[in-house]
């Protein structure tokens, strides 16, 4: 499902966030990024989501060579994906509805298809009641939890998380990480980068630590 | 089922695909309309700037067309003065006239002995006792010339009067020519005028659209960024800025026929006076429907092409990071 092979990410700036990883996650696996403030870890997502392209090496998400990937065929890859930001990345001019059904409304969906989805999305994080509120109006836990329900409204094969729980208590840290979970079991990959080790060891998930651009501990051992 | 196929069903079919390529197409449509309603004062002023330039070159095209109106009729009324020589008898005048008339290129003549003429000019002159005094008639023979309908372009008007110079009993033959050929030259320079002027404006309204439409991309940078972020293709985030282009050169145009029009009303008057005093009557031509849809459909197209000219340049700029 996703699969790095001796990818490295030099920045134009010379500096090489990512060096020669290798790094295997199955279709419907769940694994955590771990790492220092600057390891790389967002590198590797944004390599996942086409956001940024390596400089040497091949990734291979959800059966496609993403080298093989022509420009006009990357939003199409990405819409197989959900991404959740650690800066919400929502639009403040739109209400919690319209930011949830904004991929629906990207794929052409029927009005009311948006609708029935987008609501499903909102009602999982538990935002229903707050869908015509402007994201501004929202606590930082709320608008995380909508930064979600966009990321799965579509229901993408895979979903990205960076460090999702950055900035919200432990109580609902775990809870968001418990959704996450559920939507693992429902059959989505789940790729989460996250600093959070005394929550994230409590979960029974294999865990990606990166140290300074390297691979120190693998999820599963790449075959040789 | 396997994750996979799960989620091939869920995907839209083909038939859906179709529909939701058309529902996009509304969706940008009704959403660039919108935004130009939301705000109502910047999108006046690009209105309004786009209107002003596209009045300009139709308000000239105007002037040339009725000048072209106007011309042929007083073609039409032009006379040759044909002085005969002292030596045509009188007596001789009237078989001239009807010779000339049968020209191909002559429409009607009028034969005016030098008796009538001296008549003519001692009733409306009041110099009846001058001539007297002279004791002899000096005033010449004369045949008035109309010439033909397909005689009318300068060119064949000159060709004319040089042919009736060149006969014996013909003194002089004149036309006052100089102002059928001055019109000819001002509207000829009106013409190009209007379409070098209508070139650059026609490039001012893709310009302040293009400007729009950059302040409008970047305004929703974020935006862009977000939607690429989710699949967006280019060609939905174009879609909004191509269509409010649109709006933005179809309303300026709009504004432009109110403007012309309103011109037109404000002119009736005048035009009629000017006309009264030359003796005769003209009501204004204005934009014929055609006139006015081809003013739209250039709107339309100019702010189009100004949209898509800037968009596809500053799209490609904005990625996620
Ligand atoms: N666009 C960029 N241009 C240049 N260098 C970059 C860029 N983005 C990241 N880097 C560098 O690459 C390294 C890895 O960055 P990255 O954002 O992947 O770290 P991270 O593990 O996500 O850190 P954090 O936990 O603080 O979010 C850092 O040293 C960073 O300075
Ligand atoms: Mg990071």
């Amino acid at each position: 499902m996703i699969h790095l092979k001796n990818v490295t990410k030099r920045y134009p700036t010379g500096h090489e966030a990512l060096s020669r990883i290798n790094l295997k996650l199955d279709k419907g696996a769940m694994a955590f990024l771990t790492g220092h403030s600057g390891a790389g870890k967002s590198t590797l997502l944004k390599l996942i989501a086409l956001i940024e392209r390596p400089t040497r090496g091949r990734l291979i998400v959800n059966d496609q060579d993403l080298a093989g990937l022509a420009p006009r065929q990357v939003p199409y890859f990405r819409r197989q994906i959900g991404i959740i930001f650690q800066d919400h990345h929502l639009l403040h001019d739109r209400s919690v509805f319209d930011n949830v059904a904004l991929p629906l409304v990207i794929q052409g969906y029927r009005q009311h298809e948006i609708a029935r989805r987008a609501r499903a999305a909102l009602d999982r994080v538990g935002l229903l009641h707050k869908e015509g509120a402007a994201p501004i109006t929202l606590s930082s836990g709320e608008q995380q939890r909508v930064g979600i329900a966009r990321a799965v409204v579509h229901k993408p094969a895979i979903l990205l998380a960076d460090e999702p729980t950055g900035n919200l208590d432990p109580d609902l840290s775990r809870e968001i990480m418990e959704l996450f979970i559920r939507f693992n079991q429902v059959g989505t990959t789940v790729m989460i980068a996250s600093h959070d080790l005394e929550l994230i060891s409590s979960l029974g998930k294999p865990m990606v630590r990166l140290h300074e651009g390297r691979l120190q501990r693998e999820a599963q051992p790449e075959p040789a | 089922m396997s994750s996979r196929s799960r989620r091939r069903l869920n995907r839209p079919t083909t038939h859906a695909r179709f529909q939701a390529y058309g529902i996009n197409h509304l969706r940008a449509l009704v959403f660039s309309l919108g935004k130009l309603y939301r705000a109502p004062f910047s999108s006046l002023l690009t209105l309004l700037v786009i209107a002003i330039a596209l009045t300009l070159p139709s308000i000239l095209y105007l002037i040339l067309v009725n000048l072209q109106q106007v011309t042929p009729q007083w073609d039409r009324t032009a006379q040759i003065s044909v002085f005969l020589a002292s030596s045509v008898a009188d007596d001789d005048v009237p078989a001239l006239a009807t010779r000339l008339a049968q020209r191909a290129d002559v429409a009607t003549t009028e034969g005016i002995t030098r008796d009538q003429a001296l008549e003519e000019f001692r009733t409306h002159s009041g110099f009846g006792d001058a001539v007297d005094a002279l004791g002899e008639n000096p005033l010449p023979a004369v045949i008035l010339v109309t010439p033909a309908l397909d005689t009318q372009t300068p060119a064949n008007l000159e060709a004319l009067v040089a042919s009736l110079n060149e006969l014996a009993e013909v003194d002089s033959a004149s036309l006052d020519m100089q102002w059928v050929q001055r019109l000819y030259a001002i509207m000829d320079t009106l013409e190009r005028t209007t379409l070098i002027l209508a070139l650059l404006l026609g490039l001012g309204v893709i310009l302040v659209v293009g400007n729009t439409i950059r302040l409008d991309v970047q305004n929703r940078r974020e935006e862009i960024e977000v939607a690429k972020l989710v699949g967006a293709t280019d060609a939905f985030i174009r879609r909004p800025f191509l269509y409010g282009g649109l709006w933005l050169g179809l309303g300026g145009a709009l504004i432009a026929l109110l403007i012309v029009a309103t011109t037109r009303i404000l002119l009736t008057y005048p035009v009629q006076d000017l006309a009264a005093l030359y003796g005769g009557q003209y009501g204004i031509r204005g934009l014929t429907p055609t006139d006015s849809l081809t003013l739209l459909a250039t709107g339309a197209l100019l702010g189009l092409a100004g949209s898509w000219i800037t968009v596809g340049r500053h799209l490609k700029h904005i990625e996620p990071s």
